[in-house]
């Protein structure tokens, strides 16, 4: 029965400032468009950016503390030298981390999302253009700390790395389908942990990923103590190449 | 909580799709969501009244059709109804398969009013 009204029938109209709306003057419209559409758009606008300028765009996305900032800050160091990268940074408060990046040697742009859980596109554009994306060869995104927001909003990049940590447990691909679904590559981290931990086994989460019906790579990493560097810094050289233009190369050359 | 974000952009689809169509009025949104899509239906229903409040689709009723998450097979070709987890062959077990459905995050279609009513 209808609230306001009465009637048998209350989902066939609506009481909207005293009128009543029958489903009957209602017109079916067919929209068949992506709810993130326009997030979509700018994602592929950033992309046109990065491609022009020939900068290969990685998001790195992870629960919070699975040591995204501290794989970053080893890379850094790992490539001084041969790529020039970028970080644009994204927390909910604090510029701690765009600070470690900085003293690690790499320009960093921090983004302050307030309460947002996630990075959307348009964030990442405004950030982007404070960027001289043409001296740079890799641009990394680090996400928001959250294995559920992020992985619905393309923000332009190439390529998703998912980091898991071995202090998280190994059945994190069974929990969060939809995050580890989206990754390029599996980067297992804190691996001089393992031990400490005791109950995380590689090849179980590594199971766990392929149910998911995804046959990306996966690297086992401890940037605090090197392990893995070379096989992750690999990925990403053989990755920035088969990026680049032909018309984009430029100083380095 | 990123269902707000996304009420967000649904409604500012909708609220052009009503001016394109001179409505005033939006009865309905008909939304299809995969299991895969990362979004939690009931969340965005509770979302989408509290943005759309004020706005020609503050009425409106979001009918969000769910989708099962389907695979097919790479190795033997056999098609699978699967859990969102587990995107396995049911007859071979492989895991090299492909998604035919279940990351849907669409909007299908919406039931507009043109004009108000004169039928009071």
């Amino acid at each position: 029965m209808c609230d306001v009204c009465g009637c048998v029938n209350p989902s066939d109209h609506v009481h909207v400032a005293g009128a009543i709306l029958h489903s009957q003057t209602g017109r079916q419209i067919e929209v068949m468009q992506a709810m993130l559409h326009d997030n979509d758009r700018q994602a592929d606008h950033n992309r046109a950016h990065f491609d022009a300028a020939g900068v290969l765009v990685v998001n790195l996305m992870s629960s919070p503390g699975a040591g995204k900032t501290s794989l970053l800050e080893a890379t850094i160091r790992a490539l001084k030298g041969r790529l020039t990268i970028a970080v644009i940074e994204g927390d909910l408060e604090t510029e701690n981390d765009a600070r470690r990046i900085r003293d690690a040697g790499a320009a960093a742009v921090q983004i302050t999302t307030g309460n947002a859980c996630h990075l959307d596109a348009t964030m990442v554009h405004a950030a982007l253009h404070t960027l001289a994306l043409r001296e740079i060869d890799i641009l990394f995104i680090e996400n928001v700390g959250n294995l559920v927001c992020p992985a619905s909003f393309d923000l332009g990049q190439h390529r998703n790395v998912v980091l898991l940590s071995v202090t998280e447990g190994d059945d994190k691909p069974e929990k969060y389908p939809v995050m580890f679904r989206a990754a390029d590559l599996l980067a297992i981290s804190k691996t001089d942990l393992t031990e400490a931990v005791g109950d995380f086994q590689t090849l179980r989460a590594l199971r766990h990923f392929r149910h998911l019906g995804n046959a990306a790579p996966m690297l086992e990493i401890s940037a605090r103590k090197g392990d893995g560097m070379a096989a992750w810094t690999g990925w990403l050289l053989a990755e920035h190449e088969a990026r680049r233009p032909a018309q984009a190369k430029h100083a380095h050359d | 909580m990123h269902e707000l974000a996304i009420c967000q952009a649904i409604l500012a689809q909708a609220l052009g799709v009503a001016e394109t169509h001179r409505a005033s009025r939006v009865k309905r949104i008909t939304l299809r969501i995969g299991p895969l899509a990362g979004v939690e239906p009931s969340l965005l229903g509770a979302a989408f009244p509290l943005v759309a409040a004020g706005t020609s689709c503050e009425a409106a009723r979001l009918r969000i059709e769910t989708v099962a998450v389907r695979v097919e097979c790479q190795l033997c070709g056999t098609e699978s109804e699967v859990s969102p987890n587990r995107l396995l062959c049911r007859a071979c077990g492989s895991w090299r398969v492909a998604l035919l459905e279940g990351d849907e995050m669409r909007i299908e279609s919406m039931e507009l009013f043109e004009s108000e009513p004169a039928n009071v």
